[in-house]
């Protein structure tokens, strides 16, 4: 089967309230991943972007960025929703033989607008936007449920926080870098009751991009790249009343389909580092579940044993994962590049030793409702 | 008209009004413009930005050549006068966005090439008069007397003659 591998990767450092506009972010981000793979320009074939118009307070926001993204003469298409699944249609354009190389990028600046508004707008006008649910009192009704399906507790969704929030420490992108205790979790302010502020990922302004090739496009770059082994994604109900909010079967049927593609029969085992879309402390122990490394209903118990530290058998997040920086849409692009930095060995004070094999994840609508993964290795 | 009768069975179809919801933005416009909205505010000037490959002066000023796909970091001088590049005149009613107030019709319209500059700036023009206001003509802008750092701090731009 064809293939197709990262060539090349670039971010800006993701903080709140960033000076420059989107449009010089994404330039950073794609000359940064240009000159990471040593090619110009002009050595890209296609090019993706990933923008949201209610983020970016304008229709057809992906027009606003062509300049700096470096389509000028060139085949350009966009996808509205998180970076990962940008990744999956740069991926897939390389193996279409349509096009052997891919520059995809994601941009965000969720200091301009207000978090709370723009999300509640996801929601069905009809019948569920005017109760003012956003992303965050939506996922407390999901953290609930776990808590009443598993018996987890305040304090483990707490420890997802500690572990990552220590992570970040040594991530140079991130925007929190401060350790912090389960009692700091516990006591920091209420936002939605069980979510307490360090329970949720902060508003970040940021860019990402990946230059993506298949194998005929090898031949253009210098570096190794680092292959994709499997990628997959499924969609979950739209309505969150529809859904069973406990269970992430999406993240199941993508992680099952990925994994075959890689030949994975026990991903604690055979992953090496994993990086997650943990936009609420809770959900990394539910993506636990989904991703298979846990029984369902034992997420808890995962980050209890210490497996998921950096010290553990398979660290998760050692980015800091959403928590330490959340640029919406540009996350699971975040995740993808950690990973591939990884593989590279080049993360380097969040290094995991000898990592050979490593997954990324992102989300897509309330309570993760799309789920994508990518497994990647060298 | 026998579409018009109503069955009584029959449940009419509705819909839900959005009501006085909107969604507010606090856009930076970064160094390039902050320049091009600082000097229009404080000095009535205008600026744009030259690419050091092809030479070209962008207005409004921005960071990226997307045709050479390089940085642009030189601010140049650009008149306040130029020529009508393209134009039209608009008959129909537009709600000013800054306002929220219908502006006055019929209005005049232009993407404007000011001397110095090789791409266009759209504003409006005080005229409606076709005889006069057409592709070629040289306008000027005028200022408004209390500048808020925003390109509505140009009034409007008036024929030159």
């Amino acid at each position: 089967m064809e293939k197709a591998g990262i060539v090349g990767v670039g971010q800006t450092k993701y903080e709140r309230k960033k000076d420059d506009t989107f449009a010089e972010l994404v330039f950073e981000a794609c000359t940064g991943a240009l000159t990471d793979a040593g090619v110009g320009i002009e050595d890209i074939d296609n090019v993706i972007t990933v923008s949201n118009d209610f983020w970016d307070g304008r229709t057809i926001s992906s027009m606003a960025i062509q300049d700096a993204a470096g389509s000028y003469n060139k085949d350009v298409s966009t996808v509205e929703g998180d970076g990962v699944f940008g990744a999956m249609y740069g991926m897939m354009r390389t193996l279409s033989g349509s096009f052997d190389t891919t520059l995809v990028v994601a941009h965000v600046k969720g200091s301009e607008g207000n978090m709370n508004l723009i999300t509640n707008a996801m929601f069905d006008p009809i019948y569920q936007r005017k109760l003012g649910i956003d992303a965050t009192s939506s996922a407390a009704l999901q953290a609930r449920s776990y808590m009443e399906k598993t018996g987890a507790t305040e304090e483990d969704f707490a420890r997802v926080s500690v572990k990552n929030q220590g992570n970040g420490v040594n991530n140079p992108y991130a925007q929190i870098r401060e350790k912090i205790s389960v009692d700091d979790v516990m006591k920091s302010r209420k936002i939605s009751e069980p979510l307490k502020l360090f329970d949720c990922s902060p508003i970040t302004d940021g860019a990402a991009a990946i230059v993506i090739s298949n194998e005929k496009g090898m031949k253009r770059f210098k570096k190794d790249p680092v292959w994709i082994l499997g990628a997959a994604h499924f969609s979950d109900s739209y309505t969150l009343g529809y859904r069973d909010l406990t269970n992430s079967r999406a993240l199941e049927a993508a992680a099952k389909k990925a994994y075959d593609m890689a030949g994975i029969t026990n991903p604690l085992m055979e992953l090496d580092v994993i990086e997650l879309a943990d936009a609420y402390s809770y959900m990394e122990l539910l993506w636990y579940e989904g991703l298979g490394l846990t029984p369902k209903g034992k997420g808890a118990d995962l980050i209890r044993s210490g497996a998921t530290a950096m010290d553990g058998e398979l660290p998760v997040n050692p980015s800091g994962g959403l928590l330490c920086a959340h640029p919406v849409l540009v996350a699971g692009l975040a995740r993808i590049i950690e990973a591939t930095l990884q593989i590279r060995g080049e993360a380097g004070d969040r290094q995991v030793k000898g990592a050979n094999k490593a997954l990324a994840h992102g989300i897509n609508g309330p309570c993760g409702q799309a789920h994508g993964v990518f497994v990647l290795g060298s | 008209m026998e579409n018009n009768a109503q069955k009584k069975d029959e449940q009419e179809l509705l819909t839900v009004s959005s009501g006085e919801m909107f969604q507010p933005y606090d856009w930076s416009v970064g160094k390039f413009g902050s320049k091009f909205l600082h000097e229009l505010k404080e000095n009535k000037k205008l600026f744009g930005s030259k690419c050091p490959k092809c030479g070209r002066v962008f207005i409004p000023p921005r960071k990226v050549c997307g045709q050479c796909y390089v940085a642009m970091d030189e601010f140049v001088p650009v008149s306040d006068e130029g020529e009508v590049y393209v134009c039209a005149i608009i008959q129909f009613g537009f709600v000013d966005p800054e306002t929220g107030k219908q502006r006055p019709v019929p209005y005049g319209y232009a993407f404007i090439k000011l001397d110095g500059a090789d791409t266009c700036l759209t504003h409006f023009v005080d005229s409606v008069d076709p005889e006069k206001f057409k592709v070629g003509a040289r306008v000027r802008a005028v200022f408004e007397e209390k500048r808020k750092g925003s390109l509505m701090d140009i009034k409007h731009f008036e024929l030159v003659d």
